[in-house]
């Protein structure tokens, strides 16, 4: 992609509402969303996704979508706010939905750890093939203290994140001493080994898994469901409320990850090694923190999904599921965390509703792929250049 | 020499690779505060040089004295801490960064790489930005007005004479004690690379003791820039002195003038 128009504010007649196409484009989305959720049968999602698809490749010829865009740069704030009150809407709207609310649920702890994925891969160009793996400590950490120990579940999250971290520290030397397809092999082989390892293994509950009891945090029963302004509520609102408030804690923290001197030090890291070695930046410690920061992100996540499912088995963390992870990072966009949102949907929420997709998942994999490749070598989003928060007007 | 004034020392400095010796024995001084020009023919070393000396080579034997330090096998983060900054002979710069995240690459060492302060203290954080922001336009502006403008542009948008006077730049704000520019001025014209080489020479003009090692072909420009010349050939140094000295000497002309 050549120059990134930089200049976009410069776009929005003055004395306009500028925020006005933000907050429509914001609004469709959410209406897409909810109408996808609500939709049953097959002809009615399909209707659906030809509309976001044909809205989708509309949008860049006509101006509301850089009007939008530029309403959000301008005020990343406010339209974080609001995309958060529309994510609560929709939640409030299938407060009875069990389905809708799991997937929804699902999704958020996946986008969690597709942020994690991005951090190590996005941010400083280490890659991971055992996603599904470290997604998978999270979970049999959980399960695991659950069953056996009576700690807090606030903890339980930390450390299964922890455990992930800590496992993948195995994975450091052999990560840092290769690059590019020899560390995707590496990080390939441990993922495959966990699954083994995982259902050969009595103590973890072998090829039949382990179920976790019911969990309470902080006194707020999270398999019960819950009896908020004298409605019914379906208990997965629960986990989706979790699965939002750590997707948007970890939007907070990484945007300022993003936008700090780590991230840069992160993404040169990436870009050039000779040219940072030269200027004292040192390569093996931030490659350490992105590889370490991603496993935690990934462990909890995994850790909360456990919780939610109340079932782990070494079925679900198999190889193709590290592949999902990766192709929702690609295809959202390598390195911007906005990405993961449509690329969830079409990678995970898609074929669930499609039911007829399960079958053919990996083919339609192989040719998004190859439609990306060609169509949108950056992704649905490409990343945007850093903007630290406070410039100076050029 | 007097031992005093030497800011860079390298002592019988060898760098092989396989069968084909890329330096050999070399020994060099830098005065503290000089401009040094480094001539010689392609492949005679010069680059080499500059690649051993900022650690991105080990050299094979030798020493490498810098002020008080050690530098030989330093590592390039060692080196970068030491005081000494380089450009590259083929621009490296991060192309989908911003001009400003790639002067700030230059900074890295003196930059608060804290979690605290990164993700918690934003206030803090943004007091820095702003006066590292005003740093790096005015730095730009010193080698050109318009590209101070262009802070927040990739610097894959920008031309490749800007890209150069960013590279200088990047290296500048790291405010080091030497400064190594491997042939800055390639691809400009000689009004070009005029006007970039006395816009460092003001800047440093403003740091004090800035020591300058410069590799250049363009003669007239090391006439007028350079207190002092080295020439090598074969990775050999042949030759060293005033630009007078070095230019009316024979095997200098032999080797790199061309004439025999």
């Amino acid at each position: 992609m050549a120059a990134v128009p930089n200049d976009l504010l410069t776009v929005v007649p003055r004395g306009a509402r500028p925020w006005l196409p933000g907050v429509l484009g914001l609004a469709v989305v959410a209406v897409l969303l909810g109408a996808f959720f609500y939709a049953e049968s097959e002809w009615e999602v399909g209707v659906l996704l030809a509309i976001a698809a044909a809205l989708g490749l509309a949008a860049p010829r006509v101006p509301l979508l850089a009007s939008a865009e530029t309403a959000w740069r301008a005020r990343p704030r406010l339209f974080a706010w609001l995309a958060l009150l529309a994510a609560l809407g929709l939640i409030g709207l299938f407060r009875e939905e069990h389905l809708a609310l799991l997937m929804l649920a699902t999704a958020l702890f996946h986008i969690a750890a597709c942020m994690g994925l991005n951090v190590q891969f996005g941010y400083c160009g280490v890659v991971n093939f055992a996603g599904a793996a470290f997604f998978g400590i999270g979970c049999y950490t959980a399960a695991m203290l659950a069953g056996h120990a009576a700690l807090p579940t606030a903890l339980i999250f930390v450390l299964g994140g922890a455990c992930a971290a800590l496992i993948g520290c195995v994975l450091l030397v052999p990560v840092l001493r290769t690059r590019g397809h020899y560390a995707a092999l590496v990080t390939l082989a441990f993922g495959v080994l966990f699954r083994s390892f995982m259902e050969v293994n009595d103590t973890f509950g072998g090829p039949q898994g382990v179920k976790l009891p019911d969990m309470t945090l902080f006194g707020w029963a999270l398999a019960m469901p819950p009896e908020w302004f004298g409605l019914d509520w379906s208990f997965y609102v629960n986990y989706a409320l979790l699965g939002l408030a750590l997707v948007a804690g970890l939007f907070v923290l990484l945007s300022r990850l993003e936008r700090s001197w780590i991230g840069l030090a992160l993404d040169v890291v990436r870009l050039d090694e000779t040219a940072a070695a030269t200027f004292g930046v040192q390569l093996t410690r931030w490659k350490i923190f992105a590889f370490v920061l991603g496993n935690f992100l990934m462990g909890v996540a995994g850790a909360m999904y456990a919780v939610m499912i109340a079932f782990v088995a070494p079925s679900s963390f198999t190889l193709g599921d590290s592949l999902i992870l990766v192709s929702i990072v690609v295809l959202g966009g390598v390195g911007n965390q906005w990405g993961l949102l449509p690329a969830v949907v079409i990678v995970m929420l898609v074929p669930e509703k499609l039911q007829f997709i399960q079958e053919y998942r990996f083919l339609l994999y192989g040719l998004l792929v190859i439609a990306i490749l060609l169509f949108k070598p950056d992704g649905l989003l490409p990343r945007r250049l850093r903007r630290y928060g406070t410039e100076e007007a050029a | 020499m007097n031992d005093a004034t030497i800011l860079l020392r390298a002592r019988g400095l060898t760098m092989r690779f396989g069968g084909v010796v890329a330096l050999n024995e070399l020994d060099l001084d830098v005065q503290r505060g000089e401009v040094l020009g480094l001539l010689g023919p392609n492949g005679s070393g010069k680059t080499t040089f500059f690649n051993v000396i900022t650690g991105l080579y080990a050299p094979s034997a030798g020493q490498v004295r810098f002020a008080d330090t050690d530098l030989f096998r330093a590592s390039p983060q060692q080196v970068c801490r030491a005081g000494i900054a380089r450009t590259f002979q083929r621009s490296r710069l991060c192309l989908p960064l911003s001009v400003f995240d790639n002067l700030m690459l230059g900074c890295h060492i003196h930059l608060d790489h804290g979690l605290l302060f990164n993700l918690l203290r934003r206030r803090r954080f943004e007091a820095e930005l702003t006066r590292l922001q005003r740093r790096a336009r005015e730095l730009l502006a010193t080698f050109s007005p318009a590209l101070a403008d262009r802070l927040y542009q990739p610097v894959g948008a920008i031309s490749m004479i800007d890209r150069r006077r960013i590279e200088v730049c990047r290296a500048l704000i790291s405010d080091p004690r030497l400064l190594l520019l491997d042939e800055p001025s390639a691809g400009m014209t000689h009004d070009e690379a005029d006007e970039l080489l006395a816009d460092v020479l003001r800047v440093r003009a403003g740091l004090g003791e800035l020591a300058i090692v410069l590799i250049e072909h363009e003669m007239g420009l090391i006439e007028r820039v350079t207190d002092r010349c080295v020439v090598f050939n074969y990775g050999r140094k042949i030759c060293e002195g005033s630009y007078r000295t070095i230019a009316a000497d024979p095997w200098v002309q032999e080797a790199y003038l061309g004439q025999g």
